[in-house]
């Protein structure tokens, strides 16, 4: 495998504000919306973009061949084009391997409006029709049964998992685009409506209608853009075992493997002291925790300790999650592109109020399927 | 910038201050008829006429499946070794549910559970409906089956499985 | 720069009308290990995975991840693409891309469908927009039908015409173990087959399947280790292009597919393709596509599509056979099909076509249709770009 990547860079990012319901827009909508901002937003122009990523799920569009939808809407008329089904941030690693096998820059764009469907029957039907389905299993209930593991495993509380709701919420004050900015207490996050144990309504990401774009140019369209160019050091994913008895839920091995992968393209051998932000993908409170040890950046079970003490927190040494990750804002496939744009945005001193100062390196993270089956990891620099 | 993309912005944003949004409503209903192949037709015949939970072991890594599986994932080879397995093991991960959904196989609280079958290697995924205040990882439970008459060939052949 | 891929190895289920003997993921993993054994790799030595099917088909959501069991990616990346018709293309595409650009040296590219476990014609209406066109839109043949009325129209085919173009695929299904549809037909028997949609009668159009196949790609310096005759990726170009039903100009030809085409013909230098390629294999999911999509792509100018076919051009031996393994109107299993094209293509090159080889290709063409009149377009090549 090759070791040395050629220079690429986000050159263009663009996300929507993420709500329960956007009534005046059409998933299309969202996505020219989109395009029209990141070519914005990037300086370049619809010539410069000489192919797209879509990224849908027909499912969450009730079509098949969702991407047909939007195909117009994303620039793509007469153009090269593909679809992932899937995160975001596998999209853009699609999105990302076109450019590095030699188009000049790729659009990226992910969509979802959860309102219009039922998440519930949606992420059902992730699961095995014969074994699981009929079970009634999806994502929160499963994911419930991995918080369980995790905590039976390790001895986390219930209120630990808490700090990181008031945490997320209390952070997404800061950030205009995100759905639910709240000032919680641990008490409120305890308080809230049970609904699988351990799993509490403020322990959930709300459910969102979003949507998110970025442009990856290869070195010579970095420097025709007109934004400070995001370079991609190392980018990774991985995926273990489908069914989740044959999982060791409290372990995530596969985001071990592609954190691993991802930190050696970027010549990073010690996580905890390399990056100066993360945006990882905290569809549940236990996820953050459960994935930074899958990140590296702790010692299995020690997930918890790392906010306890203050280390993850806008103050501390290493600021999870500054836009308030998906407890405050989860547009489904779209999250972990969200994730890249926010990462983006800190590596380029344009966060605001949410801005990690003087952030060089980000990681930003994304999942797919039940229980983080899949995850995608991403290591940007704001230098060469 | 073309001319007919500024004019057609200009009508976008201001008139949808005006106008009504409307919605459609609409469903997919979709008729699906899933085969279960021979490996799972074996495990369900199973079920439904012997009240018997069957797995199957990898030749290379010994690895036993339940569900059972046509080859090993990690060793990426065919098994054929077929495994009877006991209706009773121990739970490693439970989450007690009090949520309504119509796919539910139960009226909330009910609780899913993964399940070490003796004998088996991996977890067995399925429901807990009575004594949830006994529900704790590695309490044992066995399997209750249906009765025969309505048992057809299905996950819920087993009707949930009880803490012993 | 770009790396040059190759395909190494393929390998495909015997496609059936149903296999209840396998689930998906099974039925999955039953060409995974055919595509290992042509090339004599384990599974341990694929770097990534790359899937698709069309998911209402199956009602599957996040194929990828619930499939790594039978598609061999444990413990590796895996994703799915997914454009409709087309996909089967699109993740050979995808494939070509994970190599290239460096990341990956060797690379699975899967599709696959159980068609039999679903409403084919229920779930293709779904790709309509709701609003606008689902009410009206009856699946895939009506729309192909008014294409190819309009087609009759302005060049003045007949059914007969389009007849031969089944008759051929079918017979060159003969000489393919995999194919679904191994019964030889004749023009008579496809004039009497039950009208569908006029023109299109049921002979004139594609069986739906269950089937799986799987290719691998490698890049250079590991493509030459694995086999003596890689068939290389000299082009890969795609056009998805309209939206609504409404929006198609069924005067226009396929105009995804002349773009496609002259994109991937100037990137190889190809000026008369029907002489420069040695054969194709061509998305053709109905017979009268057989007629008029050759225009599109060049072979001959437009409106002549039927005196093309008649003078034997497109059969075995003749200027350009079309589509030796008996192509989409013997098998379609959706999400493979434009996978077998390319997969079909590459097996032509390599040398490894058995009864259905057209000897010495050089160079060989593979198609994908699908979706609202989309086309992507594979050049394959013996030699290394």
């Amino acid at each position: 495998m090759e070791a040395a990547m050629d220079n690429i860079a986000i050159v263009g990012v663009a996300q929507t504000k993420y709500e329960r319901r956007k009534r005046d827009k059409t998933y299309y909508d969202l996505v020219y919306e989109m395009t029209r901002a990141v070519l914005d937003d990037s300086g370049l122009t619809l010539e410069d973009i000489d192919n797209v990523v879509t990224v849908s799920n027909d499912f969450l569009d009730g079509r098949t061949i969702s991407s047909m939808a939007v195909g117009e809407a994303a620039g793509a008329h007469d153009k090269n084009i593909s679809t992932v089904e899937g995160d975001g941030a596998f999209g853009a690693f699609y999105g990302a391997m076109r450019v590095l096998g030699g188009f000049k820059t790729t659009l990226v764009v992910a969509h979802s409006k959860g309102s219009e469907g039922d998440l519930k029957h949606v992420t059902n039907g992730m699961f095995d029709p014969v074994y699981q389905r009929l079970l009634g299993l999806e994502a929160i209930s499963s994911s419930a049964i991995q918080a369980n593991v995790y905590m039976d495993r390790y001895g986390i509380s219930e209120e630990a998992f808490a700090l990181v709701s008031v945490k997320n919420h209390g952070n997404a004050m800061n950030n205009p685009y995100a759905q639910m900015p709240m000032s919680l207490s641990v008490e409120d996050v305890m308080k809230s409506r049970r609904i699988a144990d351990p799993i509490k309504l403020l322990d959930c990401s709300p459910v969102s209608d979003g949507a998110a774009a970025v442009i990856i140019a290869n070195e010579k369209y970095a420097r025709k853009a007109k934004t400070k160019p995001v370079w991609i050091r190392g980018i990774a994913h991985c995926a273990e075992e489908y069914f989740i008895g044959d999982r060791d839920l409290a372990v995530p091995k596969s985001l071990r493997n592609a954190s691993k992968r991802a930190y050696t393209m970027a010549g990073i051998t010690d996580p905890f002291n390399s990056f100066d932000v993360v945006e990882l993908y905290d569809a549940f409170s236990y996820m953050e925790p459960l994935w930074l040890e899958g990140l590296g950046f702790c010692d299995p079970g020690q997930g918890p300790k790392l906010l306890e003490n203050g280390i993850t927190l806008m103050s501390g040494k290493l600021p999870v999650n500054p836009s308030g990750g998906l407890l405050s804002g989860h547009a489904l496939l779209v999250a972990g592109l969200a994730r890249i744009v926010e990462s983006t945005l800190q590596l380029r001193g344009e966060a605001g109020a949410r801005q990690v100062e003087g952030a060089k390196t980000a990681l930003a993270h994304g999942i797919n399927g039940p229980c983080g089956q899949s995850h995608c990891v991403w290591v940007l620099s704001a230098e060469e | 910038m073309d001319q007919s993309v500024d004019v057609r912005e200009r009508i976008m944003t201001t008139s949808l201050d005006t106008v009504e949004a409307l919605t459609l409503k609409g469903q997919i209903a979709m008729p699906y008829t899933w085969w279960v192949g021979e490996v799972g037709s074996r495990f369900l015949i199973a079920l439904r006429d012997d009240a018997k939970i069957l797995g199957n072991s990898c030749s290379q890594c010994g690895k036993v499946y339940v569900p059972p599986r046509m080859n090993c994932g990690d060793c990426f080879s065919d098994i054929t070794q077929w495994v009877e397995l006991s209706n009773e093991g121990f739970v490693i991960a439970h989450t007690i549910v009090r949520f309504s959904y119509p796919l539910h196989p139960a009226a909330p609280p009910f609780a899913y559970a993964i399940i070490k079958l003796d004998g088996a290697d991996v977890g067995f995924a399925h429901i807990i409906k009575d004594d949830l205040g006994k529900l704790r990882n590695n309490v044992r439970v066995r399997a209750r089956f249906k009765d025969k008459a309505h048992r057809t060939g299905h996950i819920l052949d087993i009707e949930s499985f009880q803490i012993i | 720069m770009a790396r040059s891929v190759a395909i190494v190895g393929v390998g495909q289920t015997d496609h059936k009308s149903h296999r209840p003997d396998v689930n998906g993921r099974e039925m999955i993993y039953e060409a995974v290990k055919k595509a290992l054994d042509d090339c004599e790799l384990s599974i341990k030595q694929i770097d990534a995975v790359v899937i698709g099917n069309m998911d209402h088909f199956e009602s599957i959501n996040y194929v990828d991840t619930w499939s790594v069991e039978g598609s061999g990616a444990f413990m590796k990346p895996i994703m799915k693409i997914t454009t409709g018709g087309t996909t089967g293309a699109s993740v050979a595409i995808a494939a070509y891309y994970h190599v290239a650009s460096g990341l990956f040296d060797k690379v699975l590219a899967i599709g696959w469908e159980k068609n039999s476990e679903s409403d084919t014609t229920g779930a293709i209406i779904t790709c309509s927009d709701p609003i606008w066109d689902r009410f009206s839109y009856s699946g895939a043949i009506p729309s192909l039908a008014t294409e190819a009325s309009a087609y009759m129209k302005q060049y003045g085919a007949t059914q007969a015409d389009a007849a031969r173009v089944a008759v051929r695929d079918r017979n060159h299904a003969l000489n393919n173990p995999h194919a679904h549809l191994r019964t030889p037909i004749t023009v008579e028997d496809v004039m009497a087959s039950p009208m569908l949609a006029y023109p299109i009668k049921l002979l004139d159009v594609c069986p739906r399947s269950d089937g799986a196949v799987a290719a691998i790609f490698a890049g250079d310096g590991v493509a030459q280790k694995i086999t003596s005759k890689p068939a290389w990726v000299e082009a890969c170009s795609v056009r998805h292009t309209y939206t609504w039903f409404g929006d198609v100009d069924y005067n226009e030809g396929l105009v995804s597919l002349q773009r496609a085409s002259r994109e991937a013909y100037e990137i190889v230098g190809i000026k008369s393709p029907a002489d420069e390629l040695d054969v194709a294999e061509l998305y053709l999911p109905y017979s009268y596509a057989g007629l008029k999509w050759i225009e599109d792509l060049g072979f001959c100018v437009p409106g002549e599509g039927p005196k093309f076919i008649h003078d034997g051009h497109t059969d075995m031996g003749g200027k350009i056979p079309v589509n030796p393994s008996g192509g989409v109107i013997s098998t379609n299993c959706i999400g493979a099909t434009a996978l077998l094209r390319v997969a079909e293509a590459a097996i032509q090159v390599m040398g490894k076509a058995g009864q259905r080889q057209v000897p010495d290709v050089r160079r060989a063409l593979a198609t994908g249709f699908g979706g609202c009149f989309w086309s992507d377009v594979l050049i394959l090549g013996a030699k290394r770009p």
